[in-house]
């Protein structure tokens, strides 16, 4: 299995550099991902979606889909694409250390 | 002869091209051609699910299609039970009266319970994402559809030569 090293500490991956146990995820860790895939620096609103993302996945045991997080963490489907140009679906999940997420919407 | 044959597994397999990973797609343009509810997920899911990755997406409406962007259709679209062969009934009994309101009513039940967004919510969320929509101005005029017809996410009438225009470097599906 791939590892990555975030914020000088060997962090298992897959292939897409999407984490494989979210339990070594710390917001340091966080950062070194957001750099990586281009969203930076995080602002707060980042971190609310950042934040829902975990506590969610930690609730439903699989990571929100994008309009779960729209309609649920305060954070509107415009500002998300504003706060991740690069794909919101798939970079909030990155970011917050959590597989790539199974919804489609 | 009793010959023994072996696929091999996945990971012993060679290569097929000895080329480096292809380039992942940038741009996306959809045709969306057909009407029915489940000719319209399609293509606006597919669209949708391009923008959460980060890909450019447009949608260019035309012929039945136009039914999903217009004001007074994106809320009653409906399943096709007759000339569908995919639906669990005779054909017969999908034409009688009611059997093609019905199994709308099932479908619209079933995707309401797995919280899929609406016809008329997805147009929403797209144009949010940035996707562009079209309308397909010689299918509009068939039609006598004007601009006020549409719903408000629709960017512009094209015509399909500026549908290539704007589909530079696309991938283009047509549904």
């Amino acid at each position: 299995m791939p590892t990555r090293d975030y914020a000088g500490v060997s962090i298992q991956t897959n292939e897409e550099g999407f984490m494989t146990d979210s339990s070594q995820w710390t917001p340091q860790v966080g950062e070194a991902i957001a750099r990586e895939v281009g969203v930076w620096p995080l602002s707060e609103k980042h971190w609310s979606v950042i934040t829902f993302c975990r506590e969610d996945a930690a609730r439903e045991g699989q990571p929100p889909g994008l309009r779960r997080i729209a309609k649920n963490s305060g954070v509107d489907m415009k500002a998300l694409y504003q706060l991740f140009p690069r794909g919101p679906g798939k970079l909030a999940a990155r970011i917050a250390g959590l597989p790539k997420p199974k919804s489609c919407v | 002869m009793n010959t023994q044959y072996t696929t091999p597994s996945a990971s012993t397999a060679p290569p097929l091209l000895d080329e480096p990973a292809p380039e992942p797609i940038r741009r996306v343009s959809i045709i969306c051609s057909k009407g029915s509810l489940d000719m319209a997920y399609p293509g606006l899911i597919l669209a949708n699910a391009a923008r959460m990755s980060g890909i450019e997406a447009t949608l260019f409406f035309t012929f039945w299609g136009l039914d999903i962007i217009t004001k007074s259709k994106v809320d009653s679209l409906h399943v096709s039970t007759v000339g569908n062969p995919s639906m669990p009934m005779p054909t017969m009994l999908g034409g009688l009266p009611g059997m093609e309101s019905f199994a709308s009513r099932m479908m619209k039940k079933e995707i309401a319970k797995l919280e899929i967004p609406t016809i008329r919510e997805l147009l929403s969320d797209l144009s949010d994402s940035g996707a562009h929509l079209y309308g397909c101005k010689m299918a509009m005029d068939m039609f006598h559809l004007t601009r006020e017809d549409l719903v408000p996410q629709v960017e512009d009438v094209i015509s399909a030569m500026d549908f290539f225009d704007k589909s530079a470097g696309a991938q283009i599906i047509f549904i």
